[in-house]
């Protein structure tokens, strides 16, 4: 801006001129930018979707962001723990996809530690492992959450007494339920955190049918639609293995 | 009667002004599309309620449902510009001296009062005042305290586990998600008050956050006004000033010599 004019003592109309020409010069672009704001809103918001259901400017920003604050991730982030006595005794289901039918003693977990080299374990070797208790506020990408108990061998121990040191410098671990209807991956870090478990007890019992019967993930440094129920197939990679909500447009790494 | 032109708002921080308004309103309706997915807030006590948030005609109105993905997509792109463009102004305000202006001093909150009570024409004079009166000076030194209110609850939202002392500090995860709700319902009322008291003040004021001048009619008494005089003294100029008054330093001084009368001290400045 420039400095103001002198006043003009003869007359008003030199003033009068320049508080229009001003005027009309700041409300140009004011409009100008006001129309180019909108146009660009409306096309970010009219971008045709991607494969995982998103404004593809809006998945960069999105793993931008996941970048940005995995920087701030640190295995010695624990999620607050609670008393058993805090933990509800209704535990919310709210997601059944991969869970149809019922699931016996039939069932083996299959971990594919390398292409055509997979190890079959049974409920029994996994529970033959030390076992960890965590009851936490475990939190829904919806925006509720709620105190629950949950027991079962931390992941990090599996990794180890399973030999799968070389397993565990790659970056992702894949789930997939037994009818593949439903995978995640997750970030090996967060994998390793203390607190995650491959959990088939809650509330001091076995697993119900609906929360995943007979071993399902606990991933409290991620909101609930990465803690995959009844795990079928886990697989390691070094590209992220596919995840189903974030092909329904929910950002991938849903870290907490 | 004649016009002369003053200058009012400073380029930048008409920038801000403008910029936040849009992003605000995209961080809104996107926090809406999120809030959606567990909308569990109400007025009202036990199973009695006042008013639910949202009812569904609100919902419907704004084509809200089922877009919980979408909200977090656009919220958690938009944040970057909410927070860096208020970051910028608050750099701004502090380095260009307008946080004078704006900061509510002693007097404002007895005097935001008086202006309440004037703008309700319950008192006729209304407290004398610089850019901005004590009831502005209060609010939109509020809104920036609510801004970094939004980032924090939102941060300890976002990230309760890597963030935890930010989320042990808003009360819990929990709380921070109320905080938050709140903070937005203040941003709405903010808003209603605000564009109130624009279309109260007139189009002379408003267009000067467009276009940073004022329109000031005056008397043409003296046959010639200096030039300097028709234009509010730079910010610079008006920290001298304010600082060569500063009542607290006459204080200092005669704390440390011991022999000034106290008449002295207590005397206001002569501005």
């Amino acid at each position: 801006m420039k400095t103001p004019p002198n006043i003009d003592t003869t007359g008003n109309q030199s003033v009068e001129r320049e508080i229009k020409r001003r005027t009309i010069i700041s409300f140009s672009v004011f409009f100008i930018c006001l129309a180019i704001g909108g146009i660009l809103f409306f096309k970010l918001y009219n971008q045709p979707q991607s494969a995982s259901s998103v404004q593809p400017t809006l998945r960069k920003a999105l793993n931008a962001d996941d970048k940005i604050f995995s920087l701030f991730f640190s295995k010695k982030n624990e999620t607050r723990s609670f008393k058993k006595e805090n933990a509800v005794k209704n535990v919310r289901v709210n997601g059944d996809v991969g869970m149809d039918g019922v699931l016996d003693t039939t069932w083996r977990l299959k971990v594919a530690r390398k292409p055509g080299d997979t190890l079959v374990l049974t409920l029994a070797d996994i529970k033959a492992l030390p076992k960890t208790e965590i009851v936490f506020d475990f939190k829904c990408v919806e925006g509720w959450s709620q105190v629950t108990w949950w027991g079962g061998v931390r992941f990090s121990d599996f990794m180890e007494k399973y030999n799968l040191a070389p397993q565990m410098s790659m970056k992702y671990v894949g789930m997939i339920t037994p009818d593949q209807a439903y995978y995640v991956g997750n970030d090996m870090p967060s994998m390793l955190q203390p607190q995650t478990l491959l959990c088939y007890e809650m509330n001091g019992k076995p697993l119900p049918q609906d929360q995943g019967y007979p071993l399902r993930l606990i991933i409290p440094v991620k909101y609930g639609i990465k803690h995959l129920k009844r795990i079928g197939v886990m697989y390691f990679s070094n590209d992220k293995p596919k995840d189903y909500w974030a092909e329904q447009g929910y950002d991938y790494y849903a870290g907490l | 009667m004649k016009k002369r032109i003053v200058k009012k708002h400073p380029l930048a921080i008409r920038w801000f002004h403008w910029i936040n308004f849009p992003v605000l309103t995209v961080m809104i309706w996107s926090g809406l599309l999120i809030y959606w997915a567990n909308d569990v807030y109400k007025l009202g006590w036990n199973d009695k309620t006042l008013l639910k948030f949202f009812p569904q005609s609100f919902y419907d109105a704004l084509h809200i449902p089922f877009k919980l993905s979408t909200g977090m997509a656009f919220h958690f792109f938009f944040m970057w510009f909410f927070f860096l463009n208020g970051l910028l102004y608050v750099l701004y305000t502090i380095f260009s001296g307008e946080w004078r202006y704006l900061l509510p001093n002693r007097h404002s909150f007895k005097e935001a009062w008086q202006v309440v009570l004037h703008d309700l024409h319950i008192r006729k004079t209304a407290p004398p005042q610089d850019k901005y009166n004590a009831a502005q000076r209060i609010a939109y030194s509020s809104i920036v305290v609510m801004g970094m209110g939004s980032v924090i609850t939102g941060l300890a939202i976002y990230k309760p586990v890597q963030f935890h002392l930010l989320c042990a500090m808003c009360g819990g995860y929990e709380a921070a998600r109320i905080e938050h709700f709140i903070l937005t319902l203040g941003y709405a009322l903010f808003f209603l008050v605000h564009v109130g008291q624009v279309i109260l003040a007139g189009w002379n004021n408003f267009q000067a956050m467009v276009t940073g001048f004022e329109v000031e009619k005056y008397e043409d008494l003296a046959p010639a006004a200096e030039p300097e005089s028709i234009m509010l003294p730079e910010a610079s100029e008006l920290v001298k000033t304010i600082e060569a008054v500063e009542p607290t330093e006459t204080i200092e001084l005669a704390e440390s010599s011991e022999q000034i009368e106290t008449t002295e001290t207590t005397e206001p400045p002569q501005a």
